[in-house]
């Protein structure tokens, strides 16, 4: 504006001014002797005598035409909006009307209109929303919906709801009968006639899904908005109940426990559920067309979840994002032949290790009746790890990679499985089962994960939406650049190892070769070289294990011990290959060459790189959850809580310990302690890190030490020992407590008498540097922050309450007085 | 006597029966019974039962978990005098769904002593929950005697 004012000005004058001249000129030119006069600027009022002005005018010409025309562009754009958004709550509420009446249509119970009021008292405390999005529904119903079979009347989809949903899943249990009982009065009441007429078409649909669609959408015509409030809030309730695996028991326990405080969700839930009928009556096509129930099923999605999540989001904002997603899950749950997987979940777990399965088992004991679904990309059931390293090797037992069962010392035996499949419940039956359950998706692998919606997908694209998650999705072994880097036939020959699989072929293999070697001096390489070199006895396998430090568990044992079990280490059969950096590795004849940096070269048929483990945190991206630099894996505070919703236990969690630190922990125990704890605040229980973790690692049978805190031989330590006696062994250690898993030793009451080792006292002799049995304790500016128990055992709380105190020690020989060293 | 040496950062100290003789002279916090961080026993601080304790195995989060609970709580508020001796009913339907899941809760005769010790053993969750699946009031005898010494160690994989 202003530059055309500018520019108005500029030649305005200009351009009258050589008009003005030139008639001048034009004048004069005769009269003069051809000079032409000055370009004297003729001066000029800005407004002219009448006020205006020629200039003026044009100025407000341009002004008011330019506002004007935003004025236009400013009001569509606002109608649009306007208009988008209340047919988007119109469909809304037209699904909520959908649910409804195929709920009440089901049960065809008739409730006093005791049960009515409630509802609508219900109702009318959730938000107004439902209210006009179900007045404006039966429009919009008709827009939106070739879908639906609840057409233009909310009544009608309410009707349809019930039925709909009540069609498809069969497992329609006792809260999808309570529901639609309580939506059936709701619905009742404003109408009469309408139930009536809609239970009996509902029943006939159970026989087939058209009949009902069609049926429903007759019915709700008749109905008055009235009703279709009430029914909305019904149908959030029950949908989730009704739909086949969709909408979880959350949704349809909590109305009938907690319907006023659920109102407020429901509606979003609602739509959801809306939804989800749809699917389940895809096959009822005649009114249903291809768009109509891509839409609804996206709906659905994003209503179960809203629902689940108690959500307070409007359903406008929902149903808009999920929408593309959904249709992929709808096609997913229409399909009744493929393995229903639920579409909601109150607890959902995604990783089936030993830190969701202690997850799982406290929100069971926590939460009675809870539902838990454990989704993990592994072929097994949740099993525990330190046996394939250690007790699975030791078993005489040929068909050992079949059974999975080992004995330990004691003669007991037992499965690495924490429990039998019969311990758990299919997916499919998650959602109906009674007292709830776990459920075990084995094979799946979650790719994205929606915070804002509380929904994962995965890897075929089926969705699931939660109440609360759990991360425990633990790591994968690293391996060397160098290995990686030799090719497709050297990777062929290397195991990195985790698994029940890598412990299988690892166990095939090394059956059939003359040389392994195991790269890595930490836990696992040192366990598997001690494992495999015993097994050398007998097969005449040559076992190898390199690595760059110095000696065996280098980073967690001071010097002299480290030395010590190196020694210890060469006894049970393996060739050490200390300060061993690997440079390169080829494949020649058949075989593997092994280049270090120092120029020593090993051949060996099979390589086994125990080097670490990488933190998978896949989901942190598409999550928005933050990762940490320093120790990797995703950060959580000191209640393992990553974001609202949403926990990290086990090997994948850095949390805050508060005596400690900050933190990463890769053992056993503390997967159990975490997923316990994270159980346990999934259910409410808001508690912090606080029982320290312990680990235990054993060497052969003679070796053996567990261990709390922080274990890292770069601190400096203080060492108390005593000599030991043949009674201080791992062997006897477990004989007493009748356990191999050390963790478990601590609770138990050891009743049964010691039983005294009859194998004789490791040569150990009188030698000064005799690390039989002992205490060290590792500092960190004078507070004792670790503690090794070196062939100590049952010990295990004086050494928690001495970290958990966090007190600095004048004398720790004082300290090491408290363990008792000298007896059993 | 002791004897010691330095290892660069690392001390070591040998110490023979006698130098420990003497009792200890390090403090030790005091324990606070209350703290709410603390890892619990089977009974919890305000008289309920921790459901979560390690020491109850998979009992009750297994199938037959609301039984269980049922019939241990009734147990435990039981003011009777033969104490359970309302709960037949509790602990027969536990007994049953029990039977129903004999992989997980096999029907072995355990010795009494066995029972009481292997309580908060899981060495085999099979011969653990036998033991407390067995003879109805003898476990529950022997539950409510192991109530009565709280666990504190917890770290039990179960």
């Amino acid at each position: 504006m202003l530059k055309c004012r500018i520019a108005w000005r500029k030649l305005a004058p200009l351009a009258r001014a050589s008009s003005t001249v030139c008639r001048q000129n034009v004048r004069r030119a005769g009269l003069t002797h051809g000079r032409l006069p000055a370009q004297a600027p003729v001066a000029h009022m800005s407004t002219g005598p009448t006020g205006g002005g020629r200039e003026n005018q044009l100025y407000i010409l341009l002004v008011g035409a330019a506002c004007v025309g935003s004025g236009v562009y400013l009001y569509r754009t606002l109608r649009g909006d306007q208009t988008r958004y209340q047919e988007r709550v119109d469909e809304i509420a037209a699904r909520h009307q959908k649910v409804a009446t195929e709920e009440i249509a089901a049960p065809t119970e008739s409730e006093p209109p005791a049960v009515e009021t409630t509802e609508a008292e219900v109702v009318p405390e959730t938000e107004p929303q439902a209210e006009p999005a179900a007045e404006p529904s039966p429009e919009p119903i008709a827009e939106l919906s070739p879908e639906e079979p609840s057409a233009p009347a909310p009544d009608a989809e309410a009707a349809a709801a019930p039925s709909d949903t009540t069609e498809p899943s069969p497992v329609a249990e006792e809260p999808v009968v309570q529901e639609p009982v309580v939506e059936a009065p709701a619905v009742e009441e404003p109408v009469v006639e309408a139930p009536v007429v809609e239970e009996p078409v509902v029943q006939e649909p159970v026989v087939g899904e058209p009949v009902v669609q069609e049926p429903v959408v007759e019915e709700p015509v008749v109905e008055a908005p009235v009703v279709e409030e009430p029914v909305v809030q019904e149908p959030v309730v029950e949908e989730p109940v009704v739909e086949t695996p969709v909408v979880e028991a959350p949704v349809v326990e909590a109305p009938v426990v907690e319907a006023p405080a659920e109102e407020a969700a429901e509606p979003p839930a609602a739509p959801a559920v809306e939804e989800e009928p749809s699917p389940p009556s895809e096959p009822s096509p005649a009114e249903l067309t291809e768009p109509a129930p891509a839409e609804t099923e996206p709906v659905v999605e994003s209503e179960p979840q809203a629902a689940a999540a108690a959500a307070t989001e409007s359903p406008a904002a929902e149903p808009p994002e999920p929408q593309p997603e959904v249709v992929a899950e709808s096609v997913a749950e229409s399909t009744p032949a493929t393995p229903k997987v639920p579409s909601h979940t109150p607890y959902l777990l995604i990783g089936g290790g030993t830190a969701s399965f202690a997850a799982a088992r406290s929100i069971r004991a926590r939460d009675p009746g809870a539902k838990v679904l454990i989704v993990t990309d592994e072929p097994d059931l949740p099993y525990m790890r330190p046996p394939l390293s250690k007790e699975l090797w030791f078993s005489d037992d040929p068909s050992v990679t079949e059974t999975l069962r080992f004995k330990q010392w004691n003669g007991k035996e037992r499965s690495i499985y924490f429990q039998p499949a019969s311990f758990y419940i299919s997916p499919e039956e998650l959602e109906s089962a009674e007292n709830g359950g776990v459920a075990v998706l084995t094979g799946k692998k979650v790719v994205h994960m929606d915070v804002r919606g509380n929904k994962v997908k995965l890897d075929d694209d089926t969705e699931i939406s939660y109440n609360k998650c759990l991360i425990a999705t633990g790591g994968v072994p690293r391996n060397l650049q160098v290995i990686e880097r030799a090719g497709e036939e050297v990777m062929k020959k290397t195991t990195l190892f985790r698994k029940i699989e890598d412990f299988k072929s690892l166990d095939k293999v090394s059956r059939n070769i003359q040389s392994i070697t195991i790269i890595g001096g930490g836990f696992l390489g040192s366990e598997l070289a001690c494992a495999l070199g015993r097994k050398s006895h007998e097969s005449g396998l040559e076992v190898i294990q390199m690595y760059p430090e110095k000696g065996n568990m280098g980073k967690v044992l001071p010097e002299y011990l480290s030395n010590w079990t190196t020694e210890k280490v060469k006894q049970e059969g393996v060739k050490i290959i200390s300060e061993a950096l690997v440079k390169s590795v080829n494949l020649k004849d058949d075989k593997l060459e092994i280049l270090l940096k120092d120029g020593r070269l090993v051949k060996t048929d099979h390589l086994v790189a125990a080097v670490g483990l990488e933190p998978n945190v896949d989901l942190a991206k598409s999550a928005g959850l933050e990762v940490d630099s320093d120790f990797g894996g995703f950060r959580v505070n000191a209640e393992l809580q990553a974001r609202s919703n949403i926990w990290v236990a086990g090997d994948a969690a850095c949390f805050y310990d508060i005596r400690l630190g900050r933190r990463r922990v890769e053992h056993h125990d503390h997967a159990v302690v975490s997923g316990r704890l994270a159980g346990e605040n999934m259910t409410g229980a808001n508690k912090p890190y606080w029982h320290q973790s312990m680990f235990w690692s054993d060497l052969g049978p003679d070796v053996g030490y567990e261990a709390i805190g922080i274990v890292d031989s770069s601190l400096p330590t203080v060492g108390v020992f005593a000599k030991a006696t043949a009674k201080d062994t791992p062997k006897a250690a477990t004989e007493k407590s009748g356990t191999g898993i050390r963790s478990e030793s601590e609770t138990e009451d050891t009743a049964t008498s010691p039983v005294a080792s009859s194998t004789p006292a490791p040569a150990m002799g009188a030698h000064k540097d005799d690390y039989g049995k002992g205490v060290i304790f590792y500092l960190r500016d004078k507070v004792v922050v670790g503690i090794i128990l070196w062939n100590v055992f049952n010990r295990m709380p004086i050494a928690r309450k001495i970290i958990k105190d966090g007190e600095e020690h004048a004398d720790l020989n004082e300290v090491a007085k408290l363990f008792n060293i000298h007896e059993d | 006597m002791s004897s010691e040496r330095q290892e660069g950062k690392d001390r070591i100290i040998f110490v023979t029966r006698e130098d420990h003789a003497t009792p200890s002279s390090a403090e030790l916090v005091e324990e606070d019974p209350d703290d709410p961080y603390e890892e619990r026993g089977l009974i919890l601080p305000n008289g309920e039962i921790n459901w979560n304790c390690p020491c109850l195995g998979g009992m009750a989060s297994g199938p037959c978990g609301t039984e269980f609970k049922e019939a241990f709580s009734c147990f435990h508020y039981s003011k009777e005098e033969v104490k359970g001796s309302e709960c037949l009913e509790q602990f027969r339907s536990m007994q049953e769904c029990m039977q129903r899941y004999p992989e997980l809760y096999p029907q072995e005769d355990e010795k009494e002593p066995k029972e009481q010790s292997s309580e908060t053993e899981q060495t085999s969750e099979d011969s653990a929950s036998a033991e407390r699946s067995g003879a109805n009031s003898t476990a529950a005898t022997e539950k409510d005697s192991n109530a009565t010494q709280p666990n504190t160690e917890s770290s039990v994989e179960s």
